[in-house]
Formats: C-alpha cells, structure tokens, sequence
C-alpha cells in the first residue's frame, strides 16, 4: 500500500559510520534474532509447545531494535503483548524468552506469564500486557517516578496502532505532557489493529498529529530503517533525558505475518499483493545489503552470523523444551507479597 | 488521646506517613487547591508541595495507571478517587494492572499502591453515586480491601495499607467522614486482616464493617433493652478476611446475622456466610441471615431511599428471626 509508506531515510544517502560498525553488526543480528526465534516460536505453536496466543513480531524487527539501541539500562520499557523481540532486543536470553512461551519454570517469568507478559525488572523490562493501550498510563506513571526522584532515567511505551483510539492513550499523553514528564510513546502503526485497518478505526489517517491535542513533540518514522529509526529515537530519548519533554513517535512498519497464531497471513482483511509489496521492503535485507554496501560486512559474514544465530535459536528452543515445568506450589506464590499472603 | 473526626484522622494519617517516607505521595482530583473534595487532604499541598499533592486532570483511569506504574518503580502512591463511583473508569488498571502485576512478573515486580476514596451511600445522591462495591474488589485475588468505620481505624488502617506491599483498596465511609472519635496520636497501626469486637455479647453474632457497624451498633443497643446480648464484629479488612474471629464470635453465640450497605447478589455477607457454614456448622442453632442495601439502583426519594437501606430496624428484625422471638 503506496498510503502507508513512511517517510523514507534522510541519512542513507551518506555512508555510514565505521566507528559505529560494531554497533551496527550488532543490530543485524539482533534483528536476524528476532526473525529466527519468531519463526521458531511459530514452528513451535504449531507443534502444542506453545499454548494460548502467540503474536508474531515478523517484520517490524527494525523497530524494537533501532530503538532500544538508543535507551540506557536504567531506563523503564513496556510493550503491549507482540513484545518477544522487544524482549530479546533488550537482552532478555533467547532462552528465558522461548522457555518462557513454552510455559516453563526457567522461563523470564516462571511460567505464568507466558507469551503476553515477559518481565526482566533488572533490564528495566516491566511487561508485556494484554489489554490494548492499558501499559501505557503505566508507563506515565514511571516517567512521573523518574521526575519525581530527580533521575535522568526516560520511561518508553511500545504500542500498536489500534491503541490510540482508546481513551488510556488520550488519558496518558495528556498527563504527561501537562507534567512535562521524561515519557516516550512508540506507537509501532502496523496498519493494522487485529483485522482492522487503520483508515477503518481512526478518524484522523496520521497518527503523530494526535500529539497536536497534548502539545507534544511527534515524528512519523520509517521504521523499517534500522538506522532511521535509531536517530529518531535518539532525538525522542535526549529530549526526554534532558529537557524532560514527552514525544510520540508513529513509527510506520508492517506485520509481515497474521495477528496471531490463528489469523492467516492475508485473506479477509489484506491482499496477498499488499502483503508481498511490503515483504520488499524488508527490514533486514534491507540492513545487511546497507552494511555490505558500505563495506562493514560481506556476504560470507553475514551468512555466518546468520547460522550462529540459527544455531542460538535451536538451543533456546531445546532449552526450553527441555525445561522443568513449574512446580505444582507455584500456583499460589507470588499472589501477594510478604508473610500474610492469603491462597 | 485526641478526639478527632474520621476525616482528620485520615489526614494525620497521610500526613504521618508522607514524613516518615519520602516515596509516599498523593495524587487525585481535587486533592491539592482545593483541599480535597472532602478536605480529607487539607493542609498537605502545603506540607509537602505540588510534586507529592498532585491535582489530576478527571480521568481516573488514567492516573490510577500513573499511580500503578510509580509503585511498579518503587514509589508508594496514595491514589484518590472522589468517590468510588468514579473508579468504575479504572476498574481495568485496579484489577488487570495492580492486582495482576506482581503474579504476572512472577514476584519481579510489586504494586505497593493505596486507592482510596468514599464509597457506599450518602444522602439523595441517586442511582450513579450510590454504591458500594467492596465485593468487586473482594472478589480479586491480589488485592487487598480494607474498610474502617471509627476514626481510629480510619488512621491505623490506613497506615497499615500504606506500608503494605500490595496493592490496597481502601475504601470510606462517605457518610463517616464527620463522626467523632478518640484516636491514639502518633505511631497508631492497626493490622490488616484483623476484625475487631466494636460490642461484646453473647446471644447473637451481627458482623458488619464500614457504615453498618454504626447501624449494627445502634441495632445492638435496642437489642439490649430487650434483653438480647448482640456482638458486633467489625470486619475492618474485607479481604483477607478475619475468619478465626468470624469463627470464634459464631461458635460462642451460636447465632449470625450479617449486615452490609452493598446489594446481596454475591454481596460480601455471601462469602461470610458461605465460610461459618463449612466451618461451625455444628454451632449453628439457626440459619444465619444476611441484611443488605435493596436489590435495586438506589432511587433519588427519600422515602425510597429509606426502603432501600439497611438500618437498625431491618437489623434488629433479622436478629428477632435467628433468635427465633417472632
């Protein structure tokens, strides 16, 4: 679809920057991660290994890992619940994340979280959630904590589309911006809420102007550009950091695969040929002929990182295949906190 | 000791504990110009500063979410609903976020958060801000639901509630905010999950928590002159519930009667009912009954009104029944 093409890269036109190629190969293999674990997970869910829903990430790799490269470790993340490769881009182990959608005890969340709601408090990862656009005061919440301790700590939302319509985003980015909070909303437009296209759910086409209400700072973002989407949040991230504004960023991006496990890759709601016109836009061909063409990488390295990060992706699913499921005692820890917790 | 009404006791009570922790703060409508809706947070905008008396927009989901996601961080918020009426809009974030939060994560992260506010019926207030909905909350493993009905209470619950690590439901008496008093000053705690005996006797057990314990109290009182020796147990917390002192009150009295503004569809007397049948059957020496509000939107009339509450009256009544006098 011509209408959801994002505004493409100011900065490819210039080479780029050798003193970064460590940094840049790092995000091709993380974005191959991604992509691999995905496929794998959906290998899985096939197979009954992974129950419940299982929303796929296929696609919109660039966006969690051009992002999350702009974040600091004491910062505060939540995504809603297509938050695998947000997961693993933040550094949650393939493992601790695939052991996890298998429903296993060594899983980041023992096992009762599941797919919807992977945690890791020490990475700043607080949550995947499954209410549509319900993360997102949370996460104005832990802005106003940052703001309230005196930190420089910036707190980032990760939320699709469809969430916009819902009053907890009109409720969230109100407040923060009329507490100039240090808060950063990613809205990741897919084009999509479920089977319903954008044009059919919003009354207003491009998102960022939704900001116009709050008076926020907004940036509509090709986020299948690794490096375009970097820059972008890195404005978004200084001006949180330093001058303790909130922005909102419509990244456009495009979900290769179906909702979930059970919505089928087009059909009702999409046509083949839109689906395969943005397959060509792939963010990570997209990356690795950047990278090659730019001499940071040849096509040899790139095929050998992709067999390592095959190679992890294997022995995460092993991992967890292999895993012990929580024990039976499980069921009523962590209901509540402290001695007088009841059953 | 002081005498004090209910609604300074709550603010010492807030004001206490925002001096001795500097992470615990106050947000809500109305809580700092203004002074409070119900001036429960008088004076503390000047204390502490607009950074930790923080005005709200009116969007109660919202700024529960905001308050949920600082005590995801590590702050302790005092959330503030004008009334509970109101935090229907924020059902979701009590019940998916706070309550959900600590399982989910599978004890990574905590909500140690406070929302608080009145609940139940004043007067002519009509259908929308007329209800009580403790049993919603009850209902809902990983939240807590505490509930005074004395001044005293009012200041050691909610201190207990602010200290506690989990997420607290802490809701008022909108009708008790001017009853009068004595509450010990300074360090005053009282547990949560404790009920307490507010009248002993031994004929009848009335359990009761929040306005129906006056109710109950008056009810017991006209009992007396009757020769008929009520106790009255104060539930406090609703959730986790005091069912040794349930259990023990029953067994000596051998007869219950459970008293509650809300309505009685699955209503809190339910579940207390529900655990002295499985537990003290044997004690029993008749049904236990259950007075409740009306099972009706509460109407605008006054007289209606009047029909649709419990009182001392329906009260004594009930009791009347267990004891077998009618």
């Amino acid at each position: 679809m011509a209408s959801s093409a994002a505004p493409r890269s100011k900065t490819k036109s210039k080479g780029l920057d050798p003193a970064r190629a460590d940094e840049y190969r790092g995000w091709l293999r993380q974005m191959l991660l991604i992509r691999h674990f995905e496929e794998k997970a959906g290998e899985a869910y096939s197979l009954g290994k992974i129950g419940g829903f299982c929303h796929l990430y296929i696609g919109q790799e660039a966006v969690a890992v051009g992002s999350l490269a702009a974040l600091g470790p004491d910062d505060y993340i939540t995504c809603s619940y297509r938050e695998h490769g947000h997961a693993l881009a933040r550094g949650i182990s393939s493992q601790a994340v695939m052991a996890e959608l298998f429903g296993k005890a060594s899983g980041c969340t023992g096992g009762k979280g599941g797919s919807m709601h992977l945690f890791d408090a020490s990475l700043g990862f607080l949550g995947g959630h499954g209410i549509v656009g319900g993360h997102i005061p949370l996460t104005t919440g832990m802005a106003f904590a940052a703001k309230y301790r005196g930190t420089s700590q910036v707190a980032v939302c990760y939320f699709g589309e469809a969430a916009v319509n819902n009053g907890a985003f009109h409720e969230a980015l109100n407040m923060a911006a009329l507490w100039k909070l240090p808060a950063l909303y990613l809205c990741e437009n897919n084009r999509y809420g479920m089977g319903t296209a954008l044009e059919r759910a919003s009354a207003l086409y491009d998102i960022s102007e939704r900001a116009c209400s709050y008076d926020m700072a907004n940036e509509v973002v090709d986020g299948q550009d690794v490096l375009t989407m970097n820059a972008a949040m890195e404005r978004a991230v200084t001006r949180a950091r330093n001058e303790k504004l909130p922005t909102l960023l419509e990244v456009r991006t495009y979900r290769f695969m179906g909702h979930s496990m059970s919505d089928p890759i087009h059909g009702h709601y999409r046509t083949r040929e839109e689906v395969e016109g943005q397959r060509k836009r792939d963010p990570i061909a997209g990356w690795s002929q950047r990278l090659i063409a730019d001499g940071l990488m040849d096509e040899d390295s790139v095929r050998s990182m992709d067999k390592n990060v095959l190679q992890e992706v294997e022995e995460a699913y092993q991992f967890a295949d292999q895993a012990p499921d929580p024990a039976p005692e499980e069921l009523y820890t962590h209901v509540y906190a402290g001695e007088e917790g009841e059953r | 000791m002081a005498t004090l009404t209910y609604r300074d006791a709550l603010n010492h009570a807030l004001r206490e504990e925002m001096q001795r922790d500097p992470n615990v703060f106050l947000m809500g409508e109305e809580v700092g110009v203004y002074q409070g809706a119900y001036k429960v947070s008088r004076g503390l905008l000047d204390e502490f500063g607009p950074m930790r008396v923080v005005d709200t927009p009116i969007t109660e989901l919202g700024f529960a979410g905001v308050g949920v996601g600082a005590a995801m961080v590590g702050l302790r918020p005092v959330i503030e609903f004008m009334t509970w009426n109101f935090a229907l809009l924020a059902v979701d974030q009590l019940v998916n976020s706070a309550a959900k939060m600590r399982y989910m994560s599978n004890g990574q992260v905590g909500v140690p958060a406070v929302f608080r506010g009145p609940g139940g019926s004043a007067l002519q207030l009509a259908s929308q801000h007329s209800q009580a909905f403790e049993s919603w909350y009850a209902h809902i493993p990983g939240l807590k639901v505490v509930m005074p009905a004395t001044p005293a209470d009012a200041k050691g619950l909610l201190k207990s509630a602010i200290r506690d690590d989990n997420p607290v439901i802490f809701i008022e008496g909108e009708m008790l905010y001017n009853i009068k008093g004595e509450v010990p000053e300074g360090e005053h705690v009282v547990p949560l999950g404790r009920a307490d005996i507010k009248r002993q006797g031994s004929d009848v057990t009335i359990i009761c928590h929040s306005k129906s314990v006056g109710v109950s109290l008056k009810a017991a009182e006209q009992l007396a002159n009757e020769d008929v020796d009520a106790e009255v147990l104060d539930l406090r917390t609703i959730r986790p519930m005091d069912t040794e002192a349930v259990l023990n009150s029953v067994a000596k009295t051998h007869r219950c009667v459970v008293v509650e503004e809300g309505w009685p569809f699955a209503g809190v007397g339910a579940q207390v009912v529900d655990t002295i049948q499985r537990e003290v059957f044997d004690e029993l020496d008749a049904p236990v009954l259950r007075v409740t509000g009306a099972d009706v939107p509460m109407p605008y009339n006054k007289q209606l009104e009047k029909a649709a509450k419990s009182d001392p009256a329906k009260v004594v009544s009930a009791v009347n029944q267990v004891l077998y006098r009618d």
